[in-house]
């Protein structure tokens, strides 16, 4: 028998080395990429040039008879397999869709669209064979502008639809019951408070992970398989079903190592399905495997939005109102979650202020640009930047500290649990808590000083400080709130522990990481739940063979589903043990205590282990009556709430004035997410997540040109940062733990890039705000901020309404107003 | 087609003489005809540095270069950085124990990059670092815990030069503003 390490004193908490580490340091990892198969073929994939045509033929006779090439299809040779890629989350009744092909057949609609691909030995030759392919576009005006293509008259996407409006989704205070109105509050300012309006852009990003995509399809066995750089192996799978037809039991989706997603990879791909089908046409292994600017210009992009922002309040500076309509840019197609992402952002706008009056109404739009679809946040980082960007320029207009003004309309720590306007109770949080160890981590009263300093000497370089006190929902879950805004699945996960016969265990899960260090975790709970040594738990993960079942990882959803669910399944383990273990000790099962893998007998020194029960249940010799030969358990944890993690970050900016350079001089960050299971991954999360988020501020956009072609379409073009670009973060914790799940944890994943990008932004316009600057557009470029400086000392407003009105198409609520939003 | 060029070259100390096709690149090379598969192909540009080998030494995009341009070169993969028997090397030991890598993708590419600095700059500063690590790009970790891990396998890898032995461990403090 394997002898098996004793366990830790207390795993919980330890700041474990990952067991991933080892693998990927190591170069022994196993991309999908990696793997070649026998009599394997590659694909690549033609895509158009153009972002709004008719396809008036093509010719791929050259390509057919070039060295190599096994076969080439157009979409007319799939049209009558590939169906239509799904989209999970139809968020109103009346929502329009466009049929959306994997391979377009008739007509393409934004540049990059796949047209045709080919296969052959080797995948330099299918890219050789693409150059002969000959397609004739016929150009169709493009529509590039949200506003234009709303406007009467404008040129459509999808002429069969009759319009580029997707979908309106509204939620309104007084129409659902939990506010007042919006537009009263907004009037009784005006005549007696003050009314602050303003118009934000969320640019175009890029997910930008940092593995490109890749397919492998073996259609050879009984079970076709998959291997898919994918965040979601198992929704995968039930949507190839699904859209294909394919019986899904006759589907094997295997996710191994993933090299990053921050939603990029929650997705049902083009290049996913076409590889199925042409793999199973073929009948011999095919891989795609994409190249940087093919991932791109092809890869769903995310944000994109227009918000149009109206606060009201008091003079003392309690909020009485908040109005946001939205433009969100659907791009050509709605994929898997396009239409929710924004709707998710309609919580979070009241964010940790009680606000007594608020309306949303958000219209998503078609455009002929690359899909937008989640991306790390996803809705809830374009809310938190608009409302923490309008606390700033509430607080201004007031004349009153920022901080100050937050205080004075945040949910108090002895309010909790609080119900807000937008329908969500939060279970948890300590704001106060978390701001004070912020300013005394950031120095916040000496930079204030400082601040004050430069002012008066008119130091050409500026300090800005930026406030960023944020929460977000996350930990997608509850299955029935999912069901009420129209999604298409449930919350839920799944875990499986199986007791090997050694006392090693086995832990199934459906959550499949990519990048955050799940073996670790889940085997540091396992460790403390069942007594068993860290390196004595394997999880198993990303193969629905093994972990048949999951809902997957996204939305910083793994630990407060997936890790809960890991706990039910271990509980459940105990329990059978429990009997197996009282018949070993003859003793009644009230008689027994249990403490981290270890059953006594109450007052006496007798006792026994999970493993040496789990052994006792192998050889099944002596077992009590009707009880069966087996511990293993599985558990489906589907949560009351979400998870609302929160914290306060403060950024210190330095602005040249002469040039609009913006350097970020410190930056410090106190989140609350709960309790912690491994603080290293938890700083590496926050970190990686503030990265994100300061990018959006500082460096990244995806641009196109009047053409609809995307003009940054290599990593030289489209500024992910590198080490040079990013400031030393200072981050520590404040642990108010959560009531709605037994660990007490909250999400993690989202949270650094949620907070980031307003405090990074008001701390640059705090530096310039006496030089009149109310807003500098994202990415906040030399340029940028050097045009908002000098705009403004053009032309200084004093005013507190934005000189643009809103275009937004706000109104009627679509939401059932006798269930609210998200209760 | 061209016809196929003959080269010989070392990679991780083992020799090979090979006939490759003139386009060849050398990530492709490492990856298919060698099955070194711990390098890895990340932009095709030499932008993001996830391909970064030892090429006689020095750092180099393994994405920029053709197989046939290597006779008589040395190459070193992240594959050579661990002993045979499995014992990791002091920088990839770093890694691990400060955390520097998430996803792992861009890892081979920094730990290759890490090795030329701590070749020429034995005890970097951060700023060093970051300078030397700023063609490799990581969307995961935010770099602050790369550079501290190079910075600490500076420190290990200069202790076993001074005699002692490089296997204490790597990882450094953590305070609470890390």
């Amino acid at each position: 028998m394997t002898a098996t390490a004793e366990p830790s004193v207390n795993e919980f908490g330890q700041a474990r080395k990952r067991k991933e580490d080892a693998r990927l340091i190591s170069g022994r990892t196993r991309w999908t990429d990696n793997l070649t198969l026998p009599g394997m073929v590659h694909l690549a994939v033609l895509r158009s040039p153009v972002a709004h045509a008719t396809i008036t033929s093509i010719d791929v006779g050259a390509a057919k008879q070039a060295p190599g090439v096994t076969a080439v299809f157009t979409g007319r040779d799939l049209a009558d397999e590939q169906g239509s890629l799904p989209c999970a989350w139809p968020i109103s009744p009346d929502m329009v869709a466009p049929q959306a092909p994997s391979l377009a057949v008739d007509r393409v609609n934004f540049a990059g669209e796949a047209v045709a691909v080919v296969v052959a030995r080797s995948a330099a030759e299918a890219h050789d064979a693409l150059e002969l392919i000959d397609v004739d576009y016929d150009d169709l005006p493009v529509v590039l502008d949200m506003e234009a293509a709303l406007a009467d008259g404008a040129d459509l996407v999808h002429p069969e639809l009759g319009t580029n409006r997707s979908a309106l989704w509204a939620f309104d205070s007084a129409e659902v019951g939990t506010g007042g109105d919006v537009e009263e509050a907004i009037r009784g300012a005006r005549d007696n408070g003050v009314v602050v309006k303003r118009r934000f852009r969320q640019q175009r990003l890029i997910p930008a992970f940092m593995e490109p995509r890749s397919v492998v399809m073996d259609p050879t066995g009984e079970q076709m398989t998959l291997w898919s750089a994918t965040q979601i192996p198992h929704v995968l799978r039930v949507m190839i079903a699904m859209t294909l037809g394919v019986p899904e039991h006759k589907v094997r989706v295997i996710a191994p190592d993933v090299g990053g997603g921050f939603g990029g990879k929650l997705q049902v791909t083009p290049e996913e399905i076409i590889t199925f089908l042409v793999a199973r046409r073929l009948g011999k292994p095919v891989k795609w495997t994409e190249g940087r600017s093919e991932s791109l210009v092809s890869g769903h992009h995310g944000r994109d939005q227009i918000q149009d922002l109206t606060i009201c309040a008091n003079r003392d500076g309690t909020v009485t109102g908040l109005k946001v309509e939205l433009l969100a840019d659907m791009g050509a197609y709605l994929r898997l979650v396009t239409p929710g992402v924004p709707i998710l952002g309609a919580f979070m706008y009241n964010a940790i202020y009680k606000i007594p009056a608020y309306h949303f109404a958000c219209t998503n739009v078609f455009t002929d640009k690359t899909p937008t679809d989640a991306y790390r946040g996803a809705g809830r980082p374009e809310a938190t930047f608009a409302i923490e960007r309008m606390m700033d320029e509430l607080a201004a207009e007031l004349g009153m500290e920022p901080l100050e003004l937050r205080e004075k309309n945040w949910i108090k720590h002895e309010e909790f649990p609080y119900t807000t306007i937008s329908t969500l109770t939060y279970d948890s949080g300590n704001y106060e808590a978390a701001t004070a160890r912020a300013k005394e981590l950031f120095d916040y009263d000496g930079l204030r000083a400082e601040q004050q300093r430069r002012r008066a000497a008119n130091d050409p370089v500026q300090l800005g400080i930026g406030i960023s006190t944020f929460t977000e929902m996350c930990g997608l879950a509850p299955s029935r709130v999912l069901g009420s805004l129209s999604y298409g699945a449930g919350g839920w996960e799944h875990a499986a522990i199986r007791m090997l016969p050694t006392g090693k265990v086995e832990v199934v899960t459906g959550s499949s990481p990519h990048g955050q260090g799940h073996e670790t975790a889940w085997s540091q709970i396992v460790s403390d739940q069942l007594g068993v040594a860290f390196d004595d738990v394997e999880v198993l993960h990303g193969d629905t063979q093994s972990s048949h079942k999951g809902m997957d990882s996204y939305g910083s959803r793994s630990l407060t589903v997936g890790g809960i669910a890991v706990v039910k399944a271990a509980e459940k383990v105990v329990e059978k043990a429990r009997k197996v273990a009282a018949h070993m000790l003859e003793a009644s099962e009230d008689d027994l205590e249990y403490d981290r893998g270890r059953f006594t007998v109450r007052g006496t020194d007798k006792g026994t282990t999970v493993a040496d029960v789990a052994l006792a249940v192998f050889a099944a010799h002596d077992l009590p009556e009707g009880v069966e030969p087996s511990l293993d358990s599985d558990a489906t944890f589907d949560p009351e709430n979400f998870s609302f993690p929160h914290g306060t970050h403060l950024c210190a900016t330095e602005v040249d004035t002469e040039t609009g350079e913006v350097s970020i001089r410190s930056y410090a960050s106190v989140d609350d997410v709960g309790t912690v299971v491994n603080p290293l991954i938890v700083d590496g999360q926050i970190h990686g997540g503030l990265a994100q988020g300061i990018a959006q501020a500082l460096y990244e956009e995806a641009v196109y040109d009047e053409a609809g072609t995307l003009v940054t379409g290599t990593l030289a073009d489209y500024l992910v940062p590198s080490a040079v670009d990013l400031p030393h973060f200072t981050t520590d914790r404040t642990e108010t733990p959560s009531t709605t799940n037994p660990l007490g944890v909250k999400g993690v994943g989202e949270a650094g890039t949620i907070a980031s990008t307003p405090a990074v932004v008001n701390a640059i316009i705090d530096a310039v705000r006496h030089l009149g600057v109310r807003d500098v557009e994202m990415p906040c470029s030399p340029q940028t901020v050097w045009r908002a400086i000098n705009a403004a000392r053009g032309q200084v407003k004093s005013t507190s309404e934005g000189s643009t009105e809103t275009a937004a198409g706000g109104g009627l609520g679509s939401i059932d107003s006798q269930h609210g939003g998200a209760r | 087609m061209p016809d196929k060029i003959r080269i010989s070259l070392t990679v991780n100390g083992v020799g090979h003489d090979v006939l490759v096709e003139p386009r060849m690149l050398l990530v492709d090379f490492l990856r298919d005809e060698l099955q070194l598969t711990g390098t890895h192909a990340g932009c095709e540009q030499g932008v993001c540095g996830a391909c970064t080998v030892l090429l006689d030494g020095e750092t180099t995009r393994s994405c920029l270069l053709f197989a046939a341009q290597l006779d008589g070169s040395s190459v070193r993969t992240v594959e050579s950085l661990a002993r045979p028997d499995g014992s990791l090397h002091p920088i990839q030991r770093a890694f691990t124990e400060n955390h520097g890598l998430q996803c792992g993708f861009c890892t081979p590419g920094m730990l290759m990059a890490a090795c030329e600095l701590l070749e020429h700059t034995p005890l970097p500063e951060p700023e060093d670092v970051k300078d030397a690590l700023s063609g490799n790009l990581c969307r995961c970790t935010g770099y602050q815990n790369i550079v501290r891990s190079v910075c600490a396998a500076g420190r290990v890898l200069a202790t076993a030069e001074n005699g002692s032995h490089p296997a204490s461990e790597t990882a450094e403090t953590t305070g609470a503003s890390a």
